[in-house]
């Protein structure tokens, strides 16, 4: 099995994200992370599905993805293609011993201090997941009491937008 | 133009926009404004159902009857709930239609109201798409965009839920010219340079077949299927969704294939070196064990949802598009490689075909003397009322001989639920179609299990005048359940026998007694147990033009459907009856 992104581009109506997210699981795909937001367009939202699963299965639920009515586009954003990012937050114990450890792995990281109290500090990174991984890794000696992440969210390189040529009207016959 | 109105109005004024003559239905609390105008509209006839259910049903069989999407009305909770069956049927079967429910008003919503249940949530997975409306204005255009949806592409059920509040506001009402609708635009039109492939493939082939599904009669594409067919003289088969789409009569038509299939359809689909898959998906009960499905087969997969194609077999060419744009230029394509001297030579695969047709025809081990044998009731059914009647059958093994034994010439003519298996299926879709057709014939072709899960509907037939005629394949069994219960555990009958027609031997006691039922209901019933009588009762049935008539064939017990292949099972060990398997006279 590998992984997967999948930027999804959809109206914004409710009940989008239910369609969406219960169509993977009623296909037995399991969502690695889901990250929805608004766009460049009103009324258009773009989410961000990472999944792990073979290619053929990939095919077959993108396609039913496609089925949705209020879904616009689908692109598989390929790792060399596109720029990934996610942006983590961590509740890391630091008291005076240790603090000035916890700072400088933050800095090494380019991650920043966004709340401090006596025994804590909270650290904002953002980047590709495999930065934020080896983050944890480094800050996990030191206690880390909570932790969230954004999901990820990606777009494709060059001049060509995930817009372009899908936003045209129906004309119905009726 | 504009005009202010109620919601109510507002949805009432869009039916019939959307042109809807026909709404079957049953009122209750949240969808009781719509009913208010429904009852002065003069072009929408409103039909009342006993069952929710029944209403779901009959607008499948009035969309199959027609070709137009057919309404559904229920109010919220229970109502709409109830529609969930008829919904998930339209959906395996892509049957158009369109469902509006009535829901609780909007500042009730999520708050466990009398009558409320999530309704747009629950049919999410069995329905094309469905919307919750909140606003009086949004009403025309939803209405608009849910027919649009149901009717085009590959066609399917829409759910409108429309909350009580939304109904009795006031709006300004304007019909849309035009929808926009960026997510939604089926490719209808196939690629040209698959549909040359596909017309190659079928020139090289030795052993094609044409194996053609729903998505054909649905496409209205017959008469450019026979075309196809007639030009190529590959040997054709048809799915239980697509009899009569290619006539029985037919020369090349080799029958149903699948698990209860024939098997000149079935061995022909095994030994295919070419499969034209046409509107069909591949379904497990025709393909049998996949892995050994058509092994040594290419597959041209022509479909208009992109989705099937490649789900379960892998398709060498596909092709997505409406089947009859696909069909016509294929025909095309096929005539020019003819025109160059490329023509496939069948002679040989159809040698072998005809070995099969020979020797292994549709046939069953008749009853014992004096006893009547589900299968001559069937097809003489289908002799006496001939192919302009139209035939709805249940689900179960009266459907299977349905498919088998009525000789399927008209395409539309044979109604069936048949990817969800829908028990209860028959009487109410019979009585959709007959709304739709007035004046063609309708048989509900029904078992004694089925009938009596939906048989409240006799009510809306006598009340409502819609004479269809029901012939109650009685055998006094779950018949279907019990020929497993036979076949795969060693004969014992755990709740399989429903005791409406006990043998000879126990008193003689039915219930219900399916005449005095059909009776009670204001309808003619009719009784038939004896070889000898069965065309006159068909006959008097058929004489019956003001009453429905409900026929009860109470038939043996024992019948068994065959030929079949065995859950699980590959097609290449179908039986053609209990324990004989045809021999294939292979030449290795």
């Amino acid at each position: 099995m590998s992984q997967h992104t999948l930027s999804v581009l959809v109206e914004d109506t409710p009940g989008i994200l239910a369609r969406a997210s219960a169509l993977f699981s009623r296909r037995g795909f399991n969502i690695h992370s889901l990250s929805v937001s608004t766009t460049e367009y009103e009324g258009l939202s773009r989410m961000t599905i990472v999944v792990n699963c073979d290619r053929h299965p990939l095919e077959q639920v993108t396609k039913q993805l496609n089925k949705l009515v209020n879904v616009i586009k689908i692109v598989e954003m390929d790792n060399d293609a596109s720029v990934r990012r996610e942006l983590l937050m961590a509740k890391v114990k630091a008291d005076a011993s240790s603090r000035p450890h916890v700072v400088q792995t933050a800095e090494l990281f380019r991650a920043n201090i966004v709340d401090v109290s006596t025994d804590v500090v909270v650290i904002e990174a953002t980047g590709k997941p495999e930065k934020l991984d080896a983050l944890i890794r480094n800050l996990e000696p030191y206690g880390i009491k909570e932790l969230v992440k954004s999901g990820l969210v990606a777009l494709g390189r060059g001049p060509r937008s995930i817009t372009d040529r899908s936003l045209r009207p129906v004309e119905r016959s009726a | 133009m504009t005009e202010r109105m109620t919601g109510a109005r507002s949805l009432i004024r869009s039916l019939e926009h959307a042109g809807v003559d026909v709404v079957f239905g049953i009122p209750g609390g949240a969808i009781l404004p719509a009913y208010d105008p429904l009852y002065d509209s003069p072009k929408v006839r409103h039909i009342l159902m006993r069952h929710e259910q029944g209403a779901g049903h009959a607008a499948e069989g009035y969309a199959y009857a027609t070709g137009r999407p057919g309404v559904c009305m229920a109010t919220s909770g229970p109502g709409a709930t109830n529609l969930v069956t008829p919904i998930a049927d339209a959906h395996m079967d892509s049957v158009p239609m369109v469902a509006i429910t009535g829901q609780v008003a909007t500042p009730m919503i999520g708050t466990d109201a009398f009558q409320e249940a999530d309704i747009s949530g629950i049919t999410m997975p069995i329905t094309k798409h469905n919307f919750l409306v909140k606003d009086a204005a949004e009403i025309p255009r939803t209405i608009a965009e849910a027919f649009h949806i149901a009717s085009t592409g590959r066609p399917g059920p829409v759910l409108v839920d429309i909350a009580k509040d939304a109904l009795q506001t006031e709006a300004d009402f304007a019909w849309p010219e035009r929808l926009d609708m960026p997510g939604y635009r089926p490719v209808t039109k196939p690629h040209g340079k698959q549909v040359r492939e596909a017309a190659r493939l079928i020139a090289q082939a030795r052993r094609p077949v044409l194996y053609v599904g729903g998505g054909v009669l649905r496409a209205g594409a017959h008469q450019e299927l026979r075309v196809l067919a007639e030009l190529t003289g590959v040997p054709v088969v048809t799915t239980l969704m697509a009899r009569g789409v290619f006539p029985d009569s037919h020369p090349q038509h080799l029958g149903m294939p699948g698990m209860h299939g024939t098997v000149p359809a079935v061995g022909a689909l095994q030994r295919a070196d070419l499969v034209v898959a046409l509107g069909a998906r591949f379904d497990d009960r025709v393909t049998g064990r996949l892995d050994s499905f058509a092994k040594d087969a290419a597959i041209v997969h022509a479909d208009i949802d992109p989705a099937e194609i490649s789900k379960n077999r892998h398709a060498d060419v596909p092709i997505v598009g409406d089947c009859r744009e696909v069909l016509a230029d294929l025909v095309v394509a096929v005539r020019k490689d003819q025109s160059e001297g490329r023509r496939g030579d069948y002679e040989s695969w159809w040698a072998q075909l005809n070995r099969l047709r020979e020797e292994y025809p549709l046939g069953y081990e008749p009853a014992e003397e004096g006893g009547l044998s589900p299968q001559h009731v069937i097809r003489r059914l289908g002799e006496i009322a001939g192919p302009e009647s139209t035939y709805v059958a249940g689900v179960g093994q009266h459907q299977m001989w349905a498919a088998q034994f009525i000789g399927h010439e008209r395409p539309g003519a044979f109604l069936n639920s048949g990817g969800l298996g829908t028990m209860g299926f028959s009487v109410p879709a019979a009585l959709g179609a007959k709304v739709a057709e007035p004046d063609r014939t309708v048989w509900a072709v029904d078992g004694d299990g089925c009938f009596q899960m939906t048989n409240q509907e006799l009510a809306t037939c006598a009340i409502e005048g819609i004479p269809i005629k029901v012939a109650v394949v009685n055998n006094g069994n779950l018949g279907m359940v019990r020929q497993w219960q036979t076949l795969f555990y060693e004969g014992r009958y755990s709740n399989t026998n429903l005791q409406t027609s006990p043998p000879e031997e126990e008193e003689k006691v039915r219930i219900p007694d399916f005449v005095r039922l059909a009776e009670a209901y204001g309808c003619v019933g009719l009784r038939c147990e004896r070889p000898e009588d069965v065309d006159a009762t068909i006959e008097k049935a058929m004489a019956v033009d003001d009453a429905p008539v409900v026929v009860d064939f109470t038939v043996h017990h024992d019948a068994m459907v065959w030929p079949m292949v065995g859950p699980g099972v590959s097609n290449d060990n179908i039986q053609y009856a209990r324990d004989m398997a045809p021999d294939w006279g292979d030449e290795d």
